[in-house]
Formats: structure tokens, C-alpha cells, sequence
């Protein structure tokens, strides 16, 4: 068994060897592949940074009665952090409202001075709270406006929330954030098919051209796997050769992108190529090997039956 | 130990390549197989190495019903058999040792046994100094002899021979002939088809002639009638 292993691993380092035109051949089109595999890699993390941004941009504002007291606010505070879909609640007195309110407005004197005439604080505190998902604003501001066990009491301190102003805008995010997601997994798919096609395709030619030397193998008495196993080592090669290939090409391309294209992007390419770079290297591998041996295995199945 | 039993092939209505053949080649036996080009005689071989199914009739080798065993059965058949042809059919990217190597490895032979059998072989054809040489880089005459040697290599039973000295000059063909003639002397049973007159005369066996796809003679000591 160990022999027939060996032998078989032999003949497919031998056999890559000697056809080198078609191995590189062969290689180069796994590459492509790969490329696009990791290109996909890359677009899907931009993608999910800028949906993120842009998730974390919306966000549900509680605004307090001036003199709502802090303990009830404090006590709304933990009920609301105890619901599934709130992924934080932040709370801002009245005080901190006010120097947020001085600092954004000390270049406009007559409202600063206006200010200082009222002579005390107009500001009420508020409570901003992020959803896990756009989606579930809605559900979290329903939960505010009725009359919960746990929010019974708070009705009197809440001067407005403004999920309702913003309806429209998250809503619209939200069908736009899920339309890029399907998008983007819908294209990723189609790419993936089309390259696994081709290489498939490809690996499958490979094996056209020698198919009468499999005639010839299976006439002398070898077996199925002594005549499939070398084509599946050679098709193992394929993808190591081709992921290294791969993450050779990759590393000045995410260095450029890292140093060129950061702030289009809206994050550094080449430290999370770094960052992830096992992730990365296992995805292209694995998807490499599988590739290269699944399409061995399956081209050469039709030339075994004699 | 080969036995045809009313075996046909019939491609299409037009091509019928066998037309119910009955014949019986036992042990020991040296064959020659004559006829025109497309009499059968190529089909013929191909049914005894189950490269080919019959449309009707059965074909045994020893008690085993060729076109009834499965892929394994077959695996361990045809290494009972070795086949040389008009075309070689020699592996092009493995040297001229590689090529028998891979014959004995099939047949699970050892590595020690590899290595002291194949500079043998070799030297038996004569090709010794061409062991290290691609399939491409020999002439006609040594690809053949080395197709022999393959066929040989693992001790088979019989040795199907299909028009081995079709593309060879007559220096050449009268060689191949000597060897498939030694071999046979030594107790292999051989088949060899052929339409080379001088071959058949030489070989002075058992002739079979077939026209149409079906057996027109067949003469114990014959000769190349047609």
C-alpha cells in the first residue's frame, strides 16, 4: 500500500516534470483562479468595512426632559441594553449635552451668547443606542413607545425619539445595505462558477492529451487509482505551485493598494492582506488543492471505464 | 484456453466486424491470425482483452467469461496477458525502463525485483543501450522490441500480438517474429495477427484466415492462402 502510494506520488511529480508546457499551462489558469478567488476575498472585506461604516453612522437618539432625573434614565438605560437586538447604549448627561452643544457651536457667538443669557442648562440628556442591525430600529423604537413593564415610568421623562424623523433615510439604508450584500454574494458566486468552469475545463484538456496513455495503462493491467492517482498528485502540484503564485503577485498588489488607496477605500488593504494572511493562504490553498485534484478526479473518470 | 463461442460484433448493419466466430486456441499454442485489412482480426483481439464487447457470443479465457467479470477482475485479467501492437502503444513520457518498470509495478512486483528484471528484459531485446531513451527517441525496430519486452516482463500466460510487424521493415519484422517465437518455444501461447505473407511462412504454425468477419480456414500448419 505504502509502495503503491509512493510509486503513485512519484509518477506525479515525474509526470508534471516532463510535461512542463501543459503543467504551466495548467498552472497558469489555476492562478486566475485563485486570483479571483482572492480578489473576492479582498472586495467582500471592503465591502463589509464600508457597510459597517456606514451602519455605524445610524443610530436611535432617546432625548430626555430637562430635569428628568438621572437614576430613571440610568434604570431606562439598563432595561434597554438588556434587548437582543441593541448592540450598545451610550448615555450623555445634561451636562455633557451642554459642552458638546458649546464646543460644536464656539464659532457661533449669538447662539453661545444666548446661551449664557438663559442662564441655565436647555439641554436634556439623551441615550443613543446602535442596533446590532438596521433592520431592527424599528422593533427598538416600537418597544419604546409602548407601555412596557419596563419602561413604564419613562413615558414622562422622554421629550421625543427620533427614530421616527429618520425612518425613511434607515429604511432606505437598510434595503440598500441588503441589496449590496446579495449583490456582492450573487457576483462572487458567478465568479467562482465561471473560474472553477474554466479550470475544470482546462485540467479536463490536460487529461484529453493523454488519455491514450491511459488506454494504455489500464491495457497493461494497472488499476483505476494507479492510473487516476498520479493525475490527482499532478492536480495537488497544480494548487500549491498556484497558491504560492497567488500570494507572490498579491503582496505588491495590497502593498499599493495599502499605500495609494487607503483613503478611497476607507481602510488599509495591505494590513488586513498581513493581518489575515493565514486566512488567506488556507482559503487559496485548500480551494487550489480541491480544485486541481476534483477536477482531475472527474476528467479522468471518463477515460477509466475500459 | 482462449474460446470464442458464435461471438459477432456488429458496429451497424453495414459493419459487421465478426460474424459468429468459434475457435479454440489451447495452451502452448503459437496463432496466426490472417486476413485483409478490416476482416476482423483487429476485433478479434480486442475481444479477448475485453477492450471491446461482442454484440452476441461469449469469449472465455481459461473459465472466465471475459465481458462478465468487473473492473478489478479485468485489472488482474489482463495482467495474465501481454499485448504488443502495430502502434506500440508504449507510454511516451516514461523512458524505455520506466516503460517495463510500470508493467511490474502494475503487477505489484517489488522495487528489487524491478531493478534486476528490467536491465534482463532489456538485454533479451537487445535494447540495453536505449533503457535511459524516450519512446520517441527510438527507431520503429526498438519501440516494438521494447513493446515485447513490456509484454513480456511479468511472465504472461499469453501474448496477443496485433500486427506487430506492420510498421517495420523485413530485417526488423523477421526479429520481432524470432523473439514472439522464443517465447512461445518457452511455453507462452501466442496470438499474433498479421497480413505479412513472410511472417506467416516463417512462423510454419497454425494459421487462421478471415474475410468478412468470419473464419474462412484454418490449417494447422498452414499458410498465408488469401
Amino acid at each position: 500500500m505504502m509502495t503503491e502510494l509512493r510509486r503513485i506520488i512519484k509518477s506525479g511529480f515525474l509526470n508534471f516534470k516532463r510535461s512542463s508546457l501543459i503543467s504551466w499551462a495548467a498552472i497558469l489558469i489555476v492562478t486566475i483562479t485563485l486570483s479571483v478567488i482572492t480578489t473576492i476575498v479582498l472586495l467582500q472585506a471592503v465591502l463589509h468595512f464600508s457597510l459597517s461604516q456606514i451602519q455605524d453612522k445610524v443610530d436611535v437618539t432617546i432625548y430626555f426632559n430637562t430635569g428628568a432625573s438621572e437614576d430613571k434614565i440610568l434604570a431606562l438605560k439598563s432595561s434597554i441594553q438588556k434587548l437582543p437586538e441593541v448592540a450598545s447604549v451610550a448615555y450623555t448627561s445634561a451636562d455633557e449635552a451642554l459642552k458638546i452643544f458649546r464646543d460644536r457651536h464656539s464659532d457661533d457667538y449669538p447662539t453661545i451668547q444666548a446661551l449664557d443669557e438663559i442662564n441655565e442648562n436647555p439641554l436634556g440628556a439623551y441615550l443613543n443606542i446602535k442596533a446590532k442591525e438596521v433592520s431592527q430600529y424599528e422593533s427598538i423604537a416600537n418597544f419604546l413607545k409602548s407601555d412596557n413593564a419596563l419602561v413604564a415610568g419613562s413615558a414622562s421623562i422622554i421629550d421625543k425619539v427620533n427614530y421616527h424623523q429618520n425612518k425613511v433615510v434607515i429604511d432606505r439604508l437598510d434595503t440598500i445595505i441588503k441589496g449590496a450584500q446579495k449583490l456582492g454574494f450573487l457576483i462572487t458566486l458567478i465568479l467562482i462558477i465561471i473560474s472553477v468552469i474554466i479550470t475544470f475545463n482546462t485540467i479536463r484538456l490536460t487529461i484529453f492529451i493523454a488519455k491514450e496513455e491511459i488506454g494504455v495503462m489500464r491495457l497493461v493491467g494497472a488499476n483505476k487509482m494507479r492510473v487516476r492517482g498520479p493525475f490527482m498528485v499532478e492536480g495537488v502540484i497544480y494548487g500549491c505551485i498556484s497558491t504560492l503564485i497567488t500570494l507572490f503577485l498579491f503582496w505588491p498588489i495590497t502593498y499599493w493598494l495599502g499605500k495609494n488607496m487607503t483613503d478611497f477605500l476607507g481602510f488599509n488593504m495591505y494590513e488586513y492582506f498581513i493581518s489575515n494572511f493565514f486566512e488567506i493562504f488556507g482559503i487559496i490553498l485548500i480551494s487550489g488543492i480541491v480544485l486541481g485534484t476534483l477536477s482531475s478526479f472527474l476528467a479522468i473518470r471518463k477515460y477509466l471505464n475500459k | 484456453m482462449i474460446y470464442f463461442n458464435n461471438v459477432s460484433k456488429i458496429y451497424n448493419k453495414d459493419s459487421v466486424a465478426l460474424d459468429d466466430v468459434t475457435l479454440t486456441v489451447s495452451a502452448g499454442e503459437f496463432v496466426s491470425i490472417v486476413g485483409h485489412s478490416g476482416a476482423g482480426k483487429t476485433t478479434l483481439i480486442k475481444m479477448i482483452l475485453a477492450d471491446d464487447k461482442p454484440s452476441d457470443g461469449t469469449v472465455f479465457f481459461e473459465s472466465v467469461n471475459i465481458h462478465k467479470i468487473n473492473s478489478n477482475e479485468l485489472t488482474k485479467l489482463r495482467r495474465k496477458i501481454g499485448a504488443v501492437f502495430q502502434d506500440f502503444k508504449l507510454l511516451s513520457n516514461k523512458t524505455a525502463s520506466e516503460n517495463i518498470a510500470f508493467a511490474m509495478e502494475v503487477a505489484g512486483k517489488t522495487d528489487e525485483e524491478i531493478a534486476s528484471d528490467v536491465p534482463h528484459v532489456l538485454e533479451l531485446v537487445n535494447l540495453s543501450h536505449r533503457a535511459h531513451h524516450f519512446p520517441n527517441e527510438m527507431s520503429g525496430g526498438e519501440k516494438q522490441r521494447l513493446a515485447i519486452a513490456r509484454a513480456i516482463i511479468n511472465q504472461p500466460e499469453l501474448i496477443i500480438a496485433d500486427e506487430p510487424t506492420g510498421n517495420l521493415d523485413p530485417v526488423n519484422a523477421f526479429e520481432v517474429l524470432q523473439i514472439l517465437k522464443k517465447i512461445n518455444d518457452l511455453g507462452t501461447t501466442v496470438i499474433l495477427t498479421t497480413h505479412n505473407r513472410g511472417v506467416v511462412e516463417s512462423a510454419g504454425k497454425r494459421v487462421i484466415t478471415l474475410e468478412k468477419g468470419k473464419i474462412i480456414r484454418d490449417d494447422k500448419d498452414g499458410k498465408y492462402i488469401i
